[in-house]
């Protein structure tokens, strides 16, 4: 069978020893700063973004994806040892995890997570792999129309599948296309938007971006009050979950596997949304509600399986498409582009080491994972005391080393300067920052293949609703804006974040 | 009156952005036709999206109840953006030993908590770190010491 066959030259290239190595070290820097609040993939994986130059691009690639699923098993142990996500996609495992550690079971709620996470993870290699030869094919049929409809998608579904205000996330996605368009038209060389600075030609970089928005402003957030954290367990104790944890678990991890799964693929989606709607089902469906927030396995269980398969497919249309589904695959879509490989349809076909070795690699990377949360879980006990005044002049100090290599430039440091204040100033204003960043990486594509389309159609702008594939793409946009603005989902919607706050 | 200040001032922000980005588009930037279109076509139309929107955003902040801002931290604020700052304007000069120094040193000042002598414990710290790890373990091409550090024997 080709599946057993490819996933075949991916563990051949997983397991070889280097890459071995390197997945080891980004489930590790993963799970660490999952358990570390305050510094989330996105702003880890463009600090080391340059590091990745010097690496094979297997080798590279492997360790950055270790690094984004990691994070999601280290964001439980916070969640349920000190009651505070360490990664936002863990905010909902603290409402019932940190109930269970308040009752002296920590333990079997870690061993939950890890268990949960480990088997989404599995499953969503294999559906990785089974998707992504298929959506490959449709994908090499794609021409500009295609891509333009299906960017308009993959933009309209992130602000659609995104917690707060619609309106304020189309604005950001806008202000990020504009940001995305500063530098030298690509057609006529003419400098656009650059305020006479110079070193604007080649637009502003998307690392210094990335570092500015979700790193400096996450510290500027982290600021406002600082506060001891209390870790209220500090010695865990009997991992094993019992018969009956083990069966109360298991319906709420297939469940959460299956609905991350979905989730994942979709633009925007993720593991954030993947999270409370996992949490939200399984409080619907259980017959015992009340239970909920008092410290039910269930809502350790469906999550945190929900958001690790949430993670890993996410980067189906990465790999297939080209086209990232939230600003953590945008960086990862960088790091082929440094490598000299342009993600898209192409990759499995021509470098099928590379594609199915990322794949096989995060089954490996999940294996690791389990070891080092169970029996390691006293080391990032440890971890979780350091106070947040030590780390942010190391946040600091290697956001500055990292974007300052990628093109030895000063103005990039200049720009994480000013993205920070303007990441800060957003937050104040209540708008989320992942569509800015969404709307940066794909807006010189998406005038690519808005201008392409034209010139083929001659100026017709019904190229785009006569080619099928385009139209059906454009409808499910214009399906996904209607149905967010209808009043029940609005506010069905709003319920699906609710247990956040 | 009632309305909501944060989303008031975000739509009023998206408007001021909006019309900035297109007036800038449209003085300076050839917007061509359907077919051909220019290298302003594209930016003055997502200009004009973002008026819209802002305008939207700031409609629907008119009878929302007001929300607190919340505490904004000035210290920490400037402490940790002069940092990259600071960096910048002396990563060329000083060279990567003084550079990663000084940031580490100025982002420590943005706590309450940190008092001088840990300030400087953590930088010698981090520097040592970060040389270590991307100098000598990465080889990254950046010199430790710049041409201003030839003074104190430094550098070349």
């Amino acid at each position: 069978m080709d599946l057993i066959q490819n996933l075949g030259i991916g563990l051949g290239t997983a397991l070889q020893p280097g890459n071995l190595f390197y997945c080891f070290l980004g489930t590790l820097l993963g799970t660490l700063i999952g358990v570390l609040p305050g510094l989330g993939p996105t702003a880890t994986i463009a600090m080391l973004l340059p590091i990745t130059y010097s690496l094979e691009p297997v080798s590279s690639l492997i360790m950055l994806a270790g690094i984004y699923y990691g994070a999601q098993y280290g964001g439980s142990t916070t969640a349920v040892l000190i009651n505070l996500p360490g990664e936002s996609s863990s905010a909902v495992t603290t409402i019932d995890g940190y109930q269970m550690a308040r009752q002296g079971r920590a333990g079997p709620a870690l061993a939950t997570a890890a268990i949960g996470s480990f088997v989404a993870g599995t499953v969503a290699t294999f559906i990785i792999a089974a998707a992504a030869p298929p959506l490959t094919t449709i994908a090499l049929k794609f021409g500009s129309p295609e891509y333009f409809s299906l960017m308009v998608l993959a933009l309209i579904t992130s602000v659609a599948l995104a917690h707060g205000s619609i309106l304020k996330a189309l604005a950001m996605i806008v202000i990020g296309l504009l940001l995305g368009l500063v530098g030298t038209d690509i057609y006529t060389g003419t400098p656009r938007m650059t305020l006479g600075y110079l070193e604007l030609a080649d637009g502003i970089n998307f690392v210094a971006v990335a570092v500015g928005i979700f790193g400096v402003a996450e510290i500027l957030r982290n600021l406002e009050n600082e506060r001891d954290r209390e870790v209220a367990v500090t010695n865990v104790t009997g991992l094993m979950p019992t018969r009956e944890d083990l069966k109360a678990m298991a319906a709420p991890i297939v469940r959460g596997t299956l609905l991350g799964s979905a989730l994942g693929i979709l633009p925007g989606g993720g593991a954030v949304l993947a999270s409370f709607a996992a949490y939200t089902m399984e409080k619907k469906l259980s017959k015992t509600p009340e239970r909920f927030g008092k410290g039910a396995i269930e809502g350790v269980a469906g999550p945190e399986s929900a958001n690790n398969a949430a993670a890993q497919t996410s980067f189906i249309p990465m790999l297939t498409l080209g086209i990232p589904a939230n600003p953590v695959m945008a960086l990862m879509i960088g790091a082929f582009i440094i490598q000299g490989i342009v993600p898209g349809p192409n990759v499995a076909a021509e470098r099928p080491e590379l594609f199915w070795g990322i794949i096989a690699s995060m089954w490996v990377g999940n294996l690791m994972l389990v070891i080092l949360n169970l029996p390691l879980v006293g080391l990032w006990v440890r971890v979780l005391r350091v106070p947040y005044y030590l780390m942010f002049p190391a946040i600091m100090a290697f956001s500055a080393i990292g974007v300052y290599s990628i093109n030895t430039n000063i103005f990039d440091m200049y720009s994480v300067a000013v993205f920070g204040a303007i990441g800060y100033l957003f937050y104040k204003l209540g708008c989320e920052p992942a569509p800015l960043l969404l709307g940066f990486i794909l807006g010189p594509m998406l005038e690519e293949h808005l201008r392409r389309a034209m010139i083929i159609s001659r100026g017709d702008p019904t190229i785009f609703v006569d080619r099928p594939i385009s139209l059906a793409l454009l409808l499910l946009s214009a399906a996904a804006l209607i149905i967010v603005f209808l009043p029940s989902v609005a506010k069905k919607r709003e319920q699906v974040f609710v247990e956040e706050d | 009156m009632t309305f909501n200040s944060k989303d008031a001032a975000a739509g009023a922000l998206f408007i001021l952005l909006g019309i900035g980005f297109g007036l800038n588009t449209y003085l300076t930037l050839d917007l061509g036709t359907n077919i051909k279109m220019g290298p302003g076509y594209f930016p003055l139309v997502l200009s004009g999206a973002l008026v819209l929107l802002g305008a939207g955003i700031l409609f629907h902040a008119i009878h929302v109840p007001d929300e607190a801002w919340g505490a904004v931290p000035w210290r920490g604020m400037f402490f940790i953006l002069l940092g990259p700052i600071v960096f910048g304007a002396t990563i060329q000069g000083l060279g990567l030993v003084p550079a990663l120094a000084l940031i580490a040193f100025i982002a420590s000042f943005a706590s309450y908590r940190v008092s001088p002598l840990m300030a400087i414990a953590l930088t010698i710290g981090l520097t040592v770190f970060c040389v270590a790890i991307f100098s000598y373990g990465l080889g990254s091409p950046i010199r430790l010491f710049g041409p201003w550090m030839q003074a104190v024997g430094l550098g070349n």
